[in-house]
């Protein structure tokens, strides 16, 4: 058996990107952030899309996340990341933990419209409830790490660095999770479930498991958002920022954890570059991107990187 | 009293605002199998056609009550252009493939087509007041209603019932339900599904465009009143059973009433209860609340 070149390649892109904090201008080290953390939303819509179910509502758990540490920092001032983070993550599985109940009863565009609903209803009590800041949302204070509270700008390249570091480890965890029993079988029910379920597998656990860890990683994202921009707002949930994350999730394809970062990365550099040069038309590259991914290359783009081998 | 005549006719509008949107989705999901998120830019593109229409109407002085009738004729107007133009230069390229996909194909011209609005029609709200104001004011009971409103529940009414007649007494709506029921044996039998197909989904785009131009002055248009629209038309038919007709306007029946309750005498949850009854709806009877459970295949 060959050895698994995954996780080498994590380490070292890691390391590249690690290293790239001295060297990045400050508007491209943002930006890498801003997508990596969006990033890890989208790597929870794949893992998803390998089991067959599709959410149109991941911006549930990246807004819980986000309004876990958002919250959190407004009305107690507590600004450690790394509490945060655990906190952010822990309210979204929490969460999940009762919906993905519901959820993994449901499949195909059933789950779509269950999860975009649930989705909804959290965006309707952001927006209704003075107390959580309605539609301006509120401002988190500046991020503290285990006790060291450096100046502003050092801040954001240690905020980096931590984005990193949690994106390694989950692109890490959630690889090994693919490899594992888990993922195999996950694929195998979308293939064709009532076979999963003759051969002894719990299709039900199966999705369960796979919706609890999107529920994690987009929590994450959701709260390193939160800290990074240093604001929450509804938005965060509405259900065109779960498209945005669908969108980044087909086109980069479901075969490979690198996948939806680099979409995602592809996706916020097109951002801020169609927005400088064509207004208005934003919209429309990303419609038109999908529509030609969709129609010819099935796969999504990574089916080009990983070429005939993935194939087979 | 007067709250309760003012909640029934609130919700009746309301219902009777949604139906119109939701009856054209579920009528394309029923023949094509596309939830076809695009039905929202159809209705912006409803709007803004009828509000286009209408101004340049009134801005001219021509006869006012005529202008009335401008509204449906913009709703056919961009249903049979857009909607042809759709599913003959996109859809039907992608037609075999699975369900999820199709759905991803008409968010991706749903993002095409909010942006296309934008560049033609510009962000400004534009507004088509005139006709609003046209057919004056009623009372019932104590309460002031405007007649334009209650000829929009009246409409949506005629509506329904012409779908409903179309459906079951003509000869193209009897081949339309042979292909909602098994399109593989419709096609044995010789019926044209491409044909029919064409037609559905240009019928379907004017219903939603009619959506639009007729809830055109009583809004200001703007950017993303298509957004808003497809999520709720979405609730809609998922509560009534997605494909099903009968379901649309249960759907938009129970979504439009429960909204007015709340509107009246609980506002600050009137954004997600319409959410929370899908969701209800949904995790006790997953296929809605009139269709029909589909059979799963080993």
């Amino acid at each position: 058996m060959r050895r698994d070149p995954v996780p080498a390649a994590i380490a070292l892109l890691a390391l590249l990107l690690l290293a790239g904090a001295l060297v990045l201008p400050d508007w491209l080290r943002f930006l890498l952030l801003l997508a990596f953390a969006k990033g890890l939303a989208v790597l929870g819509v794949v893992t998803l899309m390998r089991g067959g179910l599709v959410s149109f509502g991941q911006g549930l758990y990246f807004g819980l996340g986000g309004y876990a540490a958002g919250m959190t920092g407004h009305f107690t001032g507590f600004s450690d990341v790394f509490g945060l983070l655990l906190l952010g993550i822990a309210v979204s599985v929490a969460v999940a933990l009762v919906l993905g109940l519901v959820m993994a009863r449901y499949r195909e565009i059933f789950f779509a419209m269950l999860s975009l609903a649930f989705s909804m209803v959290f965006y309707g009590v952001l927006v209704r409830s003075e107390v959580l800041g309605s539609t301006d949302g509120s401002n988190l204070p500046q991020p503290t790490f285990l006790g060291y509270a450096p100046e502003a700008a050092t801040g954001r390249v240690l905020l980096y660095l931590l984005t990193v570091l949690v994106v390694a480890v989950a692109a890490f965890l959630v690889h090994r999770w693919y490899r594992s029993l888990w993922g195999h079988l996950a694929e195998a029910a979308r293939e064709n479930e009532v076979r999963v379920e003759y051969l002894g597998a719990s299709v039900f656990r199966v999705h369960y498991a796979d919706y609890l860890l999107a529920a994690a990683t987009a929590g994450a994202g959701g709260v390193l958002t939160a800290v990074a921009v240093g604001h929450v707002d509804p938005t965060l949930t509405y259900w065109t920022t779960s498209g945005e994350f669908v969108f980044v999730a087909l086109v980069g394809g479901t075969g490979s954890v690198f996948a939806p970062f680099a979409g995602a990365v592809l996706l916020e550099l097109v951002r801020t570059f169609a927005f400088a040069w064509l207004p208005y038309s934003w919209q429309m590259i990303l419609g038109a991107v999908m529509l030609l991914v969709i129609l010819f290359l099935p796969g999504g783009l990574w089916s080009l990187v990983a070429g005939r081998e993935a194939r087979t | 009293m007067t709250t309760t005549i003012a909640i029934v006719l609130d919700g009746l509008l309301y219902a009777a605002w949604l139906f119109l949107v939701a009856v054209g989705l579920t009528l394309v999901y029923g023949v094509m199998r596309i939830l076809n998120v695009a039905h929202g830019s159809l209705y912006a593109l409803g709007a803004y056609v009828a509000a286009w229409a209408v101004q340049l109407w009134f801005a001219n002085r021509l006869p006012a009550a005529a202008g009335l009738l401008l509204l449906p004729l913009a709703a056919l107007l961009v249903g049979v252009v857009a909607g042809t133009a759709i599913e003959r230069g996109v859809l039907r390229f992608t037609y075999g493939r699975h369900e999820l996909v199709l759905l991803l194909v008409t968010y991706a011209l749903f993002l095409i087509l909010e942006d296309l609005v934008k560049l033609v029609f510009g962000v400004d709200p534009c507004f088509a007041y005139q006709p609003y104001g046209l057919l004056g004011v009623v009372r019932i009971g104590r309460l002031p209603y405007s007649l334009y409103d209650l000829v929009l529940i009246g409409l949506a009414v005629v509506v329904g019932l012409s779908v409903w007649l179309w459906l079951e007494k003509t000869r193209s709506g009897r081949l339309l339900l042979a292909v909602i029921h098994d399109r593989e044996m419709a096609m044995a039998m010789g019926i044209d599904v491409g044909r029919l197909f064409t037609v559905t989904f240009a019928a379907g785009a004017t219903l939603a465009a009619l959506g639009g131009a007729l809830a055109a002055p009583r809004i200001s248009v703007v950017p993303g009143i298509g957004v808003e629209v497809i999520v709720l038309a979405f609730a809609v038919v998922a509560t009534g059973g997605l494909g099903s007709v009968p379901g649309a306007m249960i759907g938009s029946l129970v979504v439009g009433l429960v909204r007015a309750v709340a509107v009246h005498l609980l506002p600050q949850v009137e954004l997600f209860v319409i959410y929370a009854v899908m969701a209800a709806v949904l995790a006790v009877r997953p296929q809605g609340l009139f269709a029909r459970a589909e059979v799963r295949r080993i």
